[in-house]
């Protein structure tokens, strides 16, 4: 698989056997839930409702790996933790390829390609509009995801354009909330991580700034004095 | 209409629930035979029976819900708001000795035992539709009395326009009320002419046997021709008003749930359609029907009303 073309430190621990296993690991938890839909399924374990549960757990999926993948940066800042870091953009890709299993089961199943239905929803319900957002967000990411296209865009466009992610996991969050009919807990707990992370990279943030506005006054003052 | 239930002694009858729940799993092919071979074989009805005297289709002869769909898919918050608390939770409640206090206007206020109440009266079977707000549904054989027949003997004043129910509150018993996810206790409420009509049912049991907890034990109301939230569960108080009753539902949300809530497929929810629903047990969704299929017998009722104020 291909590796981040940005450098990561990396402790002389992290190399050996372990390195390799960590990937293929992220793959075996990344896949397991659906593992378990179909064991669940095939054992008449998803209750009296199996459509519902079905759609309901590819919804949650996808918005835990969009947690997961936004965890990388801030436990490398916070733990000096590579690992994360280093699966980030595989935990991204399963997020939204858990988003399109999500979007596709409520068309294919439980609408059944009632396009009318579907039609309706896409344009008269809110909490379904924002779903269908959070997955043309994720669209974008999932599709410039590669190296090749990081040196297509350059590696500060890319960056710009990745901050979709942070619109695509508010977004998820308000479908989720909008979704429920009283129990608001599951999606309040999810907005709190959320936001949480997002406030994690604050300091991160406001270092960068600093340094690029420290880096531009030495260049005005070089020319003022040429 | 299917007559075949009451040509036969109970006796004779294969457990109903077991025989659908096979059949059921059979129509599904080989995925239906792991699923009977593994724990999910579908439970047979259980808990002590009742005396059923007739049994009466209301269901145009659908194929009722085997007995553990009906009672592990539930919404009663007061246990938990996913599907599958009320059954794993409801353990804990008491279900004997029950009172229920009627109060308001009525010329004898008291208190009634369950027990006794479902010894006084005659109790029979009744096949009905059952359609959640949330558009599943399911075909259910309740057994219990009509409400109408509570009411005579209950002698309501002339004041009174309405009935109001009340679920028991009691945390320590129902661990969902800790929070107030709904403001408990969980409050319904029907019209006179609602509540007395022949299809208004008090149910205490379902397939011939005694409600289980997480279905509404030991006493709960059914209204076939409602969203099923309508119907409250573990009743305590029964009280007659002259006003009309804020219901629990109608609070929360009031631009989502109504006091009348009959099923309308023309009248979406705001964040579903309600044109459609998914009967329990089946792949593709069917055609809502206005009033779940009762009109006939009560869109009388509602003569005269704009259909999209009754939802």
């Amino acid at each position: 698989m291909s590796r981040p073309s940005r450098p990561s430190s990396e402790s002389p621990a992290r190399s050996g056997p372990a390195r390799h296993l960590l990937r293929p690991a992220v793959w075996v938890l990344c896949l397991s839930p659906i593992a378990k839909m179909a064991v669940d399924g095939v054992t008449g374990r998803l209750g009296a409702n199996p459509i519902e549960a079905l759609l309901n757990r590819l919804g949650f999926w996808t918005i835990t790996w969009l947690a997961l993948s936004l965890a990388a940066t801030p436990a490398k800042e916070l733990f000096g933790w590579t690992a994360p870091v280093r699966v980030r953009r595989l935990l991204g890709l399963f997020a939204f390829a858990y988003a399109v299993l999500h979007f596709a089961f409520y068309v294919c199943v439980d609408k059944f390609f009632d396009w009318r239905t579907i039609g309706v929803d896409l344009t008269k319900r809110p909490f379904i509009m924002v779903g269908f957002a959070t997955l043309l967000a994720l669209l974008p990411l999932a599709w410039t995801s590669t190296d090749g296209w990081v040196r297509r865009l350059g590696y500060a466009r890319w960056k710009r354009l990745h901050r979709l992610v942070y619109a695509a996991a508010g977004l998820a969050v308000i479908h989720f909330l909008w979704r429920v009919k009283a129990d608001h807990r599951r999606p309040l707990a999810f907005a709190f991580v959320f936001g949480l992370l997002l406030a994690v990279r604050i300091p991160g943030w406001l270092r960068a700034r600093a340094r690029s506005r420290a880096a531009s006054g030495r260049t005005g003052r070089e020319l003022e004095g040429a | 209409m299917a007559n075949w239930k009451t040509d036969l002694r109970e006796s004779e009858v294969t457990p109903e629930a077991l025989y659908l729940g096979r059949r059921e799993f059979l129509r599904l092919g080989a995925v239906g035979a792991l699923a009977a071979a593994g724990p999910a074989l579908a439970a047979q009805p259980s808990g002590p029976a009742l005396p059923a005297g007739k049994s009466r289709d209301f269901a145009s002869g659908e194929k009722p819900t085997p007995w553990d769909s009906v009672t592990t898919y539930n919404n009663f918050y007061e246990f938990g708001t996913a599907k599958e608390d009320p059954a794993e939770r409801a353990g804990s409640l008491a279900t004997h000795p029950w009172s229920i206090r009627v109060e308001g206007e009525v010329k004898k206020p008291q208190v009634l035992d369950v027990d006794a109440l479902v010894k006084a009266m005659p109790l029979e079977e009744r096949v009905y539709r059952h359609r959640c707000v949330e558009a599943w549904s399911m075909v259910i054989p309740w057994v219990g009395f009509p409400l109408a027949d509570l009411v005579r003997r209950l002698e309501p004043t002339s004041s009174a326009k309405y009935l109001e129910f009340e679920t028991l509150l009691d945390p320590a018993q129902m661990p969902g009320q800790r929070r107030s996810v709904l403001d408990w206790p969980y409050r319904e409420g029907l019209r006179m002419d609602e509540a007395t009509h022949p299809l208004t049912l008090l149910a205490v049991g379902i397939y011939g046997r005694a409600l289980p907890n997480q279905n509404g034990a030991p006493l709960r109301l059914v209204v076939p021709w409602k969203y099923g939230f309508k119907g409250a569960k573990s009743i305590v108080r029964i009280r007659f008003t002259a006003a009309m009753p804020q219901t629990t539902w109608a609070r929360m949300a009031p631009n989502e749930y109504g006091f009348y809530a009959n099923v309308n497929p023309a009248v979406d929810h705001p964040r579903w359609s309600q044109a459609k629903e998914r009967r329990i047990g089946e792949f593709f969704r069917r055609d809502t029907l206005p009033f779940n299929g009762y009109a006939a017998e009560v869109a009388s009722l509602y003569t005269g009303l704009d259909p999209r104020t009754l939802y």
